[in-house]
């Protein structure tokens, strides 16, 4: 693998000019309008778990139901919560940025046809 | 050896013959680089997502956290939850971006918009770090197995065992590669969600398939009553160990998506959907194992008298297979508990070569090649280089592991995520979306990570200033968490960010764009294999 100690070869424009293309900015936008809510949501749901299950006992050991406890419940909700987003995401991604994804990789092996490299 | 004995032993040796089996067909399937260090990228996502979870369901998830639950009861569940949360880091921010932007291993993500030998020298160092932790929470783990197992509390079956699994997983990693190592975790995996699936039903048809009976029952003959069932039992008696706790709770949640081992499976599939779809089946069987090992834990808690349970509660698991077998002594008991007994070697074996063989990669991918052949040599004589190398950081293991004998599993393997959520983290996320970040910034957060997280342990109540340190004659801890984490993350991103403004790099502004158009369309990522 060639490879210098100093920075890696000089980019190729195809990534230039993938990166001006209008279907770029959206595939950027939309991934981005996914991930920055949803890493937001998923990290204050969680810290607001783990500050009630250190800070808040009276409201985490209000039983419920049998033995069952708020703190239980609360516990579950995030497992749920987690699977709930991972599924989100993936239909997002499937309906979303996958089109988009492809269709600039087809552009990129185009390119790289067209251009004799590999 | 008693009948048990035997039983148990043909368990273990069944266990280790078809490892090695496994291992001697994929070496025959491994021709070249890309098939030893990344498996060909030829797993599917349903593959991937189950050698992901074999990678990750560890002795400290599957021993340690269901001890932790049957000894703590709620607070032991709090660890499982920080666990799994963590796979949305991974899942939204790192999975992609590193299949489609890297080759095969965490440096080459980050070395590829910034000075090479810098950038993968400080990351080799941190992948080795956290892999030793890692490695050394197992191999202590297998020992105490074992010697519990046989019911010897000898130092030389401990010994021989640590140095017999140290062995084992040189064997796996140098002649079976990353191919032999994901079958060794696929087959792990499916073994734990099956033993493990099995004694949750067991447990649950004792208690009529009501959890809150089982919780009451738990409760109960913890002797400690309802408080056993609410937070707070081992990290709520003071401030200091509620801000301990939550310090904990971060590394948890980000070191994840640093850990280097997990991060190189992600390699291992053919393009970056379906490493997406390999986290999404990760996510999914390591939820239903957490949620297993909720039953397990409060279901030994339930059945097995609090006095049975040893200090650390590593054997709560296999003690509740011989428990809902039919008891102490019965020959249903005795098989189920061989069995458990042998799924938890088998944890422990595919989760130590996922570990060596991510260590050995590094060395020599990100540092033998680069700094001493400034990356002249061939794909095979690196592979050579790898294969020393894992027979040398086995052997380091090995020689760490018996001294390390009397510091504790959990701990070990909470630091090892501290380490690569301050060290590793940071840098990943600053690298794909930040265009300001660079060399500078890149070696100050690794290194600054590290040393901040290692530091603060060192000064810690672990190493001195209470009877359960490791020299509780000598006082010089003035940190008082025994998590780094809290203060070790921001200063990983604060260093990264200081580092990064402080210098210019125009080459790596420059390559951030290339960085990106390939992290999020795949347009020139290493594809798959073909044979």
């Amino acid at each position: 693998m060639a490879q210098s100690h100093d920075h890696a070869e000089r980019h190729d424009p195809i990534y230039d000019q993938l990166a001006a293309k209008p279907e770029f900015d959206r595939l950027r936008h939309l991934y981005r309008r996914f991930i920055i809510p949803a890493t937001i949501a998923f990290i204050s749901w969680y810290a607001l778990y783990v500050l009630m299950s250190m800070f808040a006992p009276g409201f985490m050991n209000h039983v419920l139901f049998g033995n069952i406890n708020v703190a239980l419940v609360f516990g579950l909700l995030q497992f749920v919560t987690t699977f709930g987003i991972a599924y989100l995401y993936s239909q997002y991604s499937n309906k979303h940025l996958d089109p988009l994804a492809r269709q600039l990789n087809d552009e990129y092996d185009a390119y790289r046809a067209s251009n004799g490299g590999n | 050896m008693d009948g048990n004995q035997i039983l148990t032993a043909g368990l273990f040796l069944g266990v280790v013959a078809l490892t090695i089996g496994i291992t001697i067909w994929a070496s025959r399937q491994t021709s070249g680089a890309a098939d030893y260090y990344a498996g060909g990228r030829g797993f599917s996502g349903f593959q991937n997502g189950l050698a992901i979870g074999g990678d990750y369901m560890s002795a400290a998830s599957f021993l340690g956290i269901s001890g932790a639950i049957a000894l703590y009861g709620y607070d032991g569940f709090l660890y499982s939850i920080g666990f799994l949360v963590a796979w949305l880091v991974a899942l939204l921010l790192v999975a992609e971006v590193l299949r489609n932007s890297g080759r095969y291993t965490m440096a080459d993500q980050l070395a590829y918009r910034m000075k090479q030998r810098p950038v993968r020298t400080a990351a080799a160092v941190s992948t080795v770090a956290v892999s030793i932790f890692y490695l050394l929470a197992q191999m202590v783990g297998a020992g105490a197995l074992v010697a519990l197992l046989l019911g010897v509390e000898s130092g030389a079956v401990k010994n021989l065992t640590i140095f017999v699994v140290g062995a084992l997983m040189i064997f796996y990693v140098t002649v079976g590669g990353m191919k032999g190592t994901t079958w060794v975790q696929i087959v792990k995996a499916v073994l734990l969600m099956t033993g493990s699936a099995l004694i949750v039903i067991l447990v649950l048809n004792e208690f009529g398939f009501n959890l809150s009976d089982l919780l009451g029952a738990a409760a109960d003959n913890s002797g400690k009553g309802q408080p056993f069932l609410e937070p707070g039992l081992k990290y709520g008696a003071t401030l200091t160990s509620k801000i301990d706790f939550i310090s904990l709770a971060i590394a948890l949640v980000l070191g994840t998506a640093g850990l280097p081992h997990i991060l190189i499976r992600f390699y291992t599939t053919p393009t970056s959907r379906d490493a997406r779809k390999s986290v999404l089946w990760a996510i999914g069987l390591i939820g239903t194992f957490y949620l297993f090992t909720l039953v397990l834990g409060f279901g030994a808690a339930a059945l097995i008298k609090p006095e049975d349970f040893d200090p650390a509660g590593n054997l709560a698991a296999p003690k509740l297979a011989e428990v809902v077998g039919g008891g102490v002594g019965s020959t249903g008991g005795a098989i189920l508990l061989a069995l458990i007994a042998a799924v938890a070697f088998a944890t422990i074996l595919a989760v130590v070569a996922g570990l060596t063989l991510t260590s050995s990669m590094s060395v020599a991918h990100d540092v033998w090649n680069p700094v001493f052949k400034e990356g002249k040599a061939t794909e095979a004589q690196e592979m050579k280089v790898s294969r020393i190398a894992a027979g040398c950081i086995g052997l380091v293991a090995i020689l760490l592991a018996i001294p390390a004998q009397s510091l504790n599993i959990a701990f070990l393997v909470a630091l090892a995520f501290a380490v690569a959520a301050s060290a590793n983290l940071p840098a990943i996320l600053y690298n794909m979306f930040w265009k300001g970040f660079n060399t500078r910034g890149a070696v100050w957060s690794i290194y600054g990570g590290l040393i901040t997280a290692v530091g603060l342990v060192i000064f810690s109540p672990v190493f001195s200033g209470a009877e359960t340190s490791l020299f509780p004659e000598q006082d010089f801890a003035w940190f008082p968490l025994a998590n780094p984490g809290i203060v070790s993350i921001p200063m990983g991103f604060l260093l990264g960010f200081i580092g990064s403004i402080t210098s210019k790099e125009p080459e790596a502004a420059e390559k951030y764009t290339e960085l990106e158009v390939r992290a999020l369309t795949g347009a020139g990522a290493e594809g798959a294999v073909q044979h």
